[in-house]
């Protein structure tokens, strides 16, 4: 493996791992596609390196490993196809909340604060988080409208 | 006999092909769903009795030889897989046409839930590690609709992380595959399982790794399954027990087969696997109980059980191998029944808060059974389906001296008894404390609609029935762990 992929690799693995742990979607996006870049330039740098690898063009022992270049394709298409979802998906959430940002799940807020000690507390706090989320979601739909 | 072994995945195909064709008449896209998943589920038993009889049944799709072409195998635990595979999906999709809700009717739900059976169907059966990594995609960008096709705030939100968690999983199995390829130069299975003892055994072990961790992400194994009880819940009632019954046990399947197949015995992970089932079991089984909610508290428990299946993968003989795949077979079944109870649960009380639900053990005396049998089948109660696994598992623990994760397994079924009751003292028996959250149901002697009542107590009746064969299915069992213990006879099918 030629120590320039070796780099490329690694440095895009950085950056994509780094943008993964933002709380920002877009970030995460674009992380995610750094990323499988990364695992893609790792596939390709499994074969062997050469020239074109057609028939008759050359000796087959000087061609490149046509199948790991088969299969970053596929990788490649499959990321495509994800991460266009994801675009959409993160379209939706901007319309429902007006953010960018990664909601927390309501319970788990609770659970992890400790403020769980019965199950009365429990329901009161849900029920007011809900509401926040109502609110704030109410407030996105009227907001579009108004514009 | 091996022409049937790729309709699993194409009959599926065409039927979703079908059903975006026929979107505005639901009627026949119905019919064509529940037919295509019919004849799955005969060809899956077909090939179950022919991978038994003749030994592991291979085909070369397209003609071209192993390990150069994609080799479709199906061996006897393939078989047993696919098999519940297809009676899981066929049931949820008649539980699915008979709930009412806006969800069932969305125009995609039809053909995306048969291109999540053609993905699971292709999961069980390839016999090469890229066209497994194009399976679980296919499976997962279904699952990945499935769970958010309302819409809805939180669908999206939940929806977001398992997207983007599954996704970092596909780049780590990628990443995987290059190493792979670039150490072997193969990504055939039986393949692999020759050229992996020629490699060093720190990189083999590297490999088993590796592979844990991506398909431990799939499965749900700590520390890795946060996504799971967050991202289950909030998909539509019928959707959540498929995922919970099926998506779960197809990255355990993925862990058993790369595991057995291509890592050698010398590197394999076994202190790994044993201590990461233990954590799995405890923290999973913790985290239900800490829950509230019908659905939350369920969703943890396939946490805390795919422990027990991994269990079994760790202690590697032929009697704990056999344990695992026979609860794998139970926990299928008894999962996705005890999900489409969860959903009736909802339907009849108007939600799946357990504060908000009571007395239903008078008001629906039915879902009161229906939901008692799998939880306690679940808890591996005496005599039904899930004590002879357990049983199994435990005696396989005993002989092989591994006394620690034996008693981590037996606390942890306990603890599952003491979670499952939470929900039926809270559901069933005691008055409800809150008033309820959505509107309930009126219910007839039933309890629901007969076609969400119908497969739920097939599915009841199949753990049952699971209970009374365990002889011969254990015996099933037992081949098939033979079988993976010792793979010449699956190396030898696919290279011929």
């Amino acid at each position: 493996m030629s120590i320039l992929l070796a780099v490329t690799a690694a440095g895009l693995a950085a950056v994509g791992t780094y943008l993964i742990l933002q709380r920002k979607l877009s970030r995460i996006i674009i992380g995610l596609g750094l990323l499988s870049h990364a695992g893609n330039v790792l596939l390709l740098s499994g074969g062997r390196p050469g020239i074109e690898p057609l028939i008759g063009l050359a000796d087959d022992r000087e061609m490149s490993d046509p199948l790991p270049q088969a299969l970053a394709l596929t990788a490649i298409v499959i990321t495509f196809g994800v991460t266009a979802f994801l675009l959409a998906m993160a379209f939706r959430s901007w319309q429902l909340t007006h953010d960018d940002e990664v909601e927390n799940d309501a319970t788990d807020v609770l659970v992890a604060a400790g403020v769980i000690k019965s199950k009365d507390v429990l329901d009161e706090q849900l029920a007011e988080v809900e509401i926040e989320q109502e609110e704030a979601a109410l407030e996105a739909v009227h907001g579009e409208v108004d514009e | 006999m091996t022409q049937l072994i790729p309709l699993p995945v194409v009959i599926p195909l065409i039927a979703a092909a079908l059903c975006v064709v026929t979107g505005r008449w639901l009627v026949v896209q119905r019919t064509i769903s529940i037919l295509a998943l019919s004849a799955t589920t005969v060809i899956s038993i077909v090939l179950l009795i022919g991978a038994d009889r003749e030994g592991p049944l291979v085909m070369q799709s397209g003609g071209w030889e192993a390990p150069l072409g994609i080799s479709l195998v199906v061996d006897r635990l393939s078989g047993i897989m696919l098999t519940l595979g297809s009676v899981m999906l066929l049931a949820v999709l008649i539980y699915a046409i008979g709930q009412d809700g806006a969800e069932r009717n969305h125009v995609v739900f039809q053909s995306t839930y048969m291109i999540l059976a053609a993905g699971v169907g292709a999961s069980f059966i390839v016999g090469d590690l890229f066209t497994l990594f194009v399976a679980f995609e296919m499976m997962l960008t279904a699952s990945y609709v499935l769970l958010t096709i309302g819409g809805r705030r939180e669908q999206i939100r939940a929806g977001m992380t398992y997207v983007v968690i599954s996704l970092i999983a596909s780049t780590l199995f990628v990443v995987a595959l290059g190493l792979l390829y670039a150490a072997t130069g193969t990504v055939n299975m039986a393949d692999l399982s020759r050229k992996m003892v020629d490699l060093p055994p720190g990189v083999a072990s590297m490999f088993g790794v590796l592979l844990l961790a991506v398909f431990g992400i799939k499965a749900g194994l700590f520390p890795l399954f946060s996504w799971l009880p967050d991202a289950y819940p909030v998909a539509p009632g019928p959707v959540t027990a498929v995922f919970a019954g099926l998506l779960t046990k197809v990255g355990v399947y993925a862990i058993i087969r790369t595991q057995t197949l291509i890592i050698p015995p010398a590197s394999r992970p076994q202190t790994l696997i044993l201590v990461v089932a233990g954590l799995t079991m405890i923290v999973g089984i913790l985290g239900a109980i800490a829950q509230d909610d019908v659905k939350r508290i369920l969703s943890f428990n396939i946490v805390s059980h795919i422990g027990f299946m991994v269990m079994g993968l760790g202690l590697f003989s032929e009697a704990s191998l056999a344990a695992a795949i026979l609860y794998t077979a139970h926990h299928i079944v008894a999962k996705t029944a005890l999900f489409l109870t969860g959903g009736l649960i909802e339907h009849v009380g108007g939600s799946s808060r357990l504060s908000s639900l009571g007395n239903m053990v008078r008001t629906a005396p039915v879902v009161a059974a229906l939901f008692l049998i799998p939880a306690l089948a679940l808890c591996g109660v005496p005599p039904l389906s899930g004590f002879i696994p357990k049983l199994a598992l435990i005696q396989a623990g005993f002989s092989q001296r591994e006394y620690a994760i034996v008693i981590v397994s037996l606390v942890a079924s306990l603890l599952t008894l003491y979670s499952l009751m939470k929900i039926w003292v809270g559901a069933f028996w005691s008055p409800a404390v809150d008033p309820p959250q959505g509107i309930p149901h009126r219910v007839g002697r039933l309890g629901g609609p007969p076609l969400m009542i119908a497969p739920t107590a097939a599915l009841v009746g199949i753990s049952i029935a699971i209970a009374i064969a365990a002889g011969p299915l254990y015996d099933l069992c037992r081949r098939a762990a033979a079988q993976l213990i010792d793979p010449m006879a699956y190396i030898s099918a696919v290279l011929g």
